[in-house]
């Protein structure tokens, strides 16, 4: 098998699964609208202040989404010895780094698409601008490339899901305020000039991370 | 005495007379600033603290590579030891800071770059120190705390850029207005040799004790299965 096919067998494989079990997409789904529906409590209806608390509101909501997610991708190899099984399989690490974090790309990527028009409907603001989907695309694939692996490390441990909060937030603080920026500035009507440090910084991030997730997962997890 | 006695009797004796000389230097020789006053004097401890903090990270980044490399327990021990002492110094860096700011710009914390950059890093070593507390088995320890470090330490250069481009659209308050007059810059350096030499000798000696813990467990379990 070509190192192509081996990484869409493992996508496929995850794709299967959820599709089965629905597991990931649906209850982080719910999660995500809660989360908004929560910040609408917490900071009233008051249109003035959401406009300028609504790019905040959005990426708090998709990194806590994120979390979820990522950690469901590993639980769920863990609970069946599905990942031993993944080792035991004639593929390298780099093949399952690569292949779990495209899955949790697409995952996280379904619930973008469905929470962003819920989003726009519930507080009445124009996100589902071309400049909105860039941004939320380039940053969920920095957020999948440090995730996957922080979250392989967090399930082995003893407390499991409750580490990679601990270890995936402080490590996206650049993409959170370079996303929260973007959004801001796409939402008041900037042109693409002056989003374009914010970006620029965003695919830099990208590339950084996924070359050296995708190294330190090689490194780290040969058991 | 043996070679690394000596070694850290001599660190000891120059740790000491440094920081005589920077103590010495910060309360009698440097002039005090003009516009913040007597509280300035905070600022000689408080920039060698961020440097330790800094270096200290450096130290665990190179010995995760080196273990990650080598698989050798020494590089581990080097790491953890290092670890242990930066966030150490971050926190204490936070706190000077924090102590500082209060009278000069009248509020405990501000959300400028650089306090944020350095809250960012303490938490980076808290992510560090959780992913050691929380693995189990040695091996795995350090080949997981090695990826998180390395991860951490790339990202340290990216947090601070994303966090001046965000933070250079709104006034922020400076640190270093002006520049320093010879004087304080001399007592500056002691003070940052001081706490190098402070650090060093730390250092040796936690890694020293971090071997020896290992060593001791080594011989418990050789003494358990001999008696099983």
């Amino acid at each position: 098998m070509n190192y192509f096919r081996k990484v869409s067998a493992i996508v496929w494989k995850d794709a299967l699964s959820e599709m089965r079990t629905r597991e990931i997409v649906f209850s982080v789904l719910v999660f995500a609208l809660l989360v908004l529906v929560i910040f609408n409590f917490a900071f009233g209806a008051d249109e003035t202040a959401m406009n300028s608390i609504a790019p905040g509101i959005l990426w708090v909501t998709f990194a806590f989404a994120g979390v979820l997610s990522l950690n469901r991708s590993f639980v769920q190899e863990k609970e069946n010895g599905c990942f031993e099984a993944l080792t035991l399989c004639p593929v390298g690490r780099d093949a399952i780094y690569v292949g779990k974090m495209l899955s949790s790309l697409v995952f996280m990527i379904i619930i973008e698409i469905i929470t962003l028009p819920v989003y726009s409907f519930l507080f009445n603001l124009n996100v589902l601008s071309f400049e909105i989907i860039i941004i939320t695309l380039l940053a969920t694939i920095g957020f999948a490339a440090v995730g996957t692996l922080f979250s392989a490390l967090a399930v082995n441990t003893r407390v499991r899901e409750m580490v990679l909060p601990i270890l995936f937030l402080p490590v996206v603080v650049p993409l959170l305020i370079c996303a929260v920026n973007a959004s801001g500035d796409a939402l008041a009507g900037e042109s693409w000039g002056d989003l374009f440090s914010w970006l620029m910084l965003i695919i830099a991030y990208d590339v950084v991370f996924v070359v050296a997730s995708y190294l330190v997962f090689e490194h780290a997890l040969e058991e | 005495m043996n070679k690394s006695h000596i070694t850290k009797m001599v660190l000891l004796v120059l740790t000491t007379i440094s920081f005589m000389a920077a103590l010495y230097l910060i309360f009698f020789y440097v002039p005090t600033e003009l516009s913040m006053g007597v509280v300035q004097r905070i600022f000689y401890f408080h920039v060698p603290v961020a440097w330790i903090a800094l270096l200290s990270y450096v130290v665990i980044f190179v010995s995760s590579i080196m273990y990650l490399r080598k698989r050798s327990k020494t590089w581990d021990t080097v790491a953890i030891a290092a670890a242990e002492i930066g966030f150490i110094f971050t926190t204490a860096f936070l706190v000077t800071g924090s102590i500082w700011a209060k009278p000069a710009w009248g509020v405990w914390w501000t959300w400028s770059p650089r306090l944020t950059s350095a809250l960012v890093l303490w938490f980076i070593y808290v992510a560090y120190l959780t992913i050691r507390a929380y693995t189990q088995g040695d091996d795995r320890k350090a080949r997981f705390s090695s990826a998180v470090a390395i991860i951490g330490f790339i990202d340290i250069p990216i947090v601070i850029l994303s966090i001046s481009l965000w933070r250079t659209q709104h006034p922020s308050a400076l640190i270093f207005e002006g520049g320093l007059t010879p004087p304080m810059l001399l007592t500056l350096q002691i003070c940052i040799l001081a706490f190098t030499l402070l650090y060093v000798l730390i250092l040796i000696q936690s890694i020293q004790i971090n071997r020896s813990i290992l060593k001791v467990r080594d011989l418990r379990r050789l003494k358990e299965m001999n008696e099983g």
